[in-house]
């Protein structure tokens, strides 16, 4: 199964193309520059280096979120558009899974997260069990504030996996069990989505397939509550 | 340039610069053989506006389920596309990307080429949709978004001979209506209203310096807004349908007669009026008026053609096609771009 894996959802873009358990290729940037012009030219490039051409996929694995809401949109659209029109499968896969693959035999818990401006925070948790990464609570938007007790309230040692974790190492250092990844491990890898892709249920209807975007939009917010008046 | 109309084409194109998720197949630039529009008017009336994160959202929903819908009501298979083309800009930047991310997805899954298409020239192509464009032509686009006086000396040349200085008109439609208590969209409450109205009241026409053909409508705006508040303030009871109908007639007057003095200034052979304002019955019976004793051929789209459709970004991309304009995959949306680049 030749599997295609975006991921645009947060800073980090990044292109795999994997082949059965095989890693083709991979393409991968941590800097803040525009997705949208740069995705779709590095799915072409790297498709073109692995040798294969659109048709010779089986399934695109994409990153749903949570994350940017704009990089979200540009991913699944792409990925969304392509599943449809070369009659294809389509994998949707948490974007804070995909990094807390890098947290793989850690003993403990690993609480990967992307900062969500106001203090909150998109966050999960998982642990490493039978030689995979297993979810233990849903990914959420969690007040940090809030989010550190219950995770010290665990009593077990946290695994912190973060692009974003320079803004929050403070905070995060009060909590007695905390342990830091480092560098290339606070990055989401589109190979280890390709193979969370391989492993998951494709989607049953790829036409309303939608980010996770854990957060509704101001408007809508803004809206329900008056309602609720 | 010259370029080969008879050149046969079909053209995929997508639409998703506001608040309409939109694709269409159109031949040879002119025949159409689907249109889709998913709205989402209903979506944002409880806002009183487009939001646009909101429809940024809806847009990734629809994408490819207009897209289906349009290739199969047209018929054809994708190898009969010539190219697909989309509107890159002006427009709400997330809600481009959506249309502009999924045609580059087919662009590179299908191997097609890809036609980056400037929203108004869509509007003034929807004309062709009727009735073939002649040469040189004044082409009003009255919107939500835009109003704006375009010249065209030929195919796929577009120069702005006048603007907006500050709000479209559609945007003053929309403001003044909310200050009479009118659901959104206010264009068309505003135009049912005006029906039963009288033009009683004096409201402003802003004609700018001698001789300009731009436009500006927040005086009159305000102008309106303040009148209301005045009437209100003194306890009198407004007479909605009044200033409705005073409200109109400004804005009419002033498009209508900036379009005609545009016209024979550019020795025009054709007027050509599009956008979701031009569905407005007195723009275009007075448009109709004027063109006709200046003796000007007038052509105005019918109403599925003025609001945002994908048939008219075909019908632009395909001369854009013809011109041998193309966008490689990193093709990115624009909020705002100019035409004359087109
Ligand atoms: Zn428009």
């Amino acid at each position: 199964m030749n599997i295609l894996a975006i991921d645009s959802s947060n800073l980090v873009m990044g292109v795999a193309v994997v082949s059965e358990s095989r890693v083709l290729g991979e393409l991968m940037t941590n800097v803040k520059k525009n997705h949208s012009v740069r995705l779709m030219p590095a799915i072409a490039q790297l498709m073109k280096d692995v040798g294969l051409t659109p048709g010779d996929l089986d399934r695109i694995a994409v990153a749903k979120g949570p994350g940017s809401y704009t990089g979200l949109r540009i991913g699944v659209s792409t990925a969304k558009t392509m599943a449809w029109t070369l009659r294809k499968e389509l994998v949707g896969v948490s974007s804070l899974e995909v990094v807390a693959q890098n947290g793989r035999y850690f003993d403990g818990y690993i609480a990967p997260f992307f900062d969500a401006r106001r203090g909150q925070v998109f966050s999960g948790l998982y642990t490493y069990r039978d030689g995979k990464i297993v979810t233990v609570t849903h990914d959420r938007l969690v007040l940090m504030k809030n989010w550190l007790p219950e995770l010290a309230s665990l009593g077990k040692p946290v695994l912190f996996l973060s692009n974003d974790l320079a803004k929050w190492r403070e905070d995060l250092s009060a909590l007695p069990k905390a342990v830091f990844g480092g560098g290339p491990q606070h990055i989401p890898r589109a190979s280890e989505l390709a193979r969370l892709g391989r492993e998951k249920d494709p989607v049953p209807d790829v036409h309303h397939f939608l980010p996770t975007y854990l957060r509704l939009a101001e408007a809508e917010a803004k809206w329900l509550a008056r309602q609720e008046q | 340039m010259s370029i080969d109309l008879d050149r046969k084409t079909m053209i995929l194109a997508i639409e998703t610069s506001c608040d309409e998720t939109a694709a269409a197949v159109v031949e040879n630039g002119t025949i159409v053989r689907s249109n889709i529009v998913a709205s989402q008017m209903d979506i944002h009336k409880r806002f009183g506006g487009v939001v646009p994160e909101v429809a940024s959202r809806h847009h990734v929903e629809q994408i490819t389920v207009v897209c289906e819908e349009a290739i199969r009501e047209s018929g054809i298979g994708w190898e009969e596309l010539d190219a697909v083309a989309v509107t890159q800009g002006p427009g709400l930047i997330g809600a481009l990307l959506v249309g502009v991310n999924c045609a580059k997805a087919l662009a590179y899954a299908h191997g097609i080429p890809l036609v980056p298409v400037h929203h108004i020239t869509g509007h003034i192509y929807a004309n062709r949709l009727v009735t073939e464009l002649q040469f040189p032509l004044i082409a009003l686009v009255v919107s939500g978004g835009h109003t704006e006086l375009v010249y065209m000396k030929e195919h796929g040349n577009y120069h702005v001979v006048g603007t907006t200085r500050d709000d479209a008109a559609g945007e003053a439609f929309d403001k003044v209506a909310r200050t009479l208590g009118l659901p959104y969209p206010g264009g068309p409450e505003i135009d049912r209203l005006a029906r039963r109205g009288n033009t009683a009241i004096d409201f402003p026409r802003a004609w700018l310096e001698e001789g300009s053909l731009d436009f500006s409508f927040s005086g009159l705006k305000s102008a309106v807004i303040n009148y209301i508040h005045n009437e209100r303030q003194r306890g009198r009871e407004v007479n909605r349908a009044d200033a409705a109908a005073s409200f109109q007639a400004s804005v009419s007057e002033v498009l209508v007669k900036k379009t005609i003095a545009a016209a024979e200034r550019y020795s025009a052979r054709q007027v050509l009026v599009a956008g979701g304002v031009s569905a407005n019955r007195q723009i275009r019976e007075e448009m109709a008026l004027a063109a006709e004793s200046a003796g000007l051929p007038l052509v105005i789209p019918p109403l599925k053609y003025c609001t945002d459709n994908a048939a008219m970004i075909a019908a632009a991309g395909t001369i854009g096609f013809l011109k041998g304009r193309r966008a490689d995959l990193s093709l990115n949306g624009s909020a705002s771009l100019s035409i004359e680049d087109f």
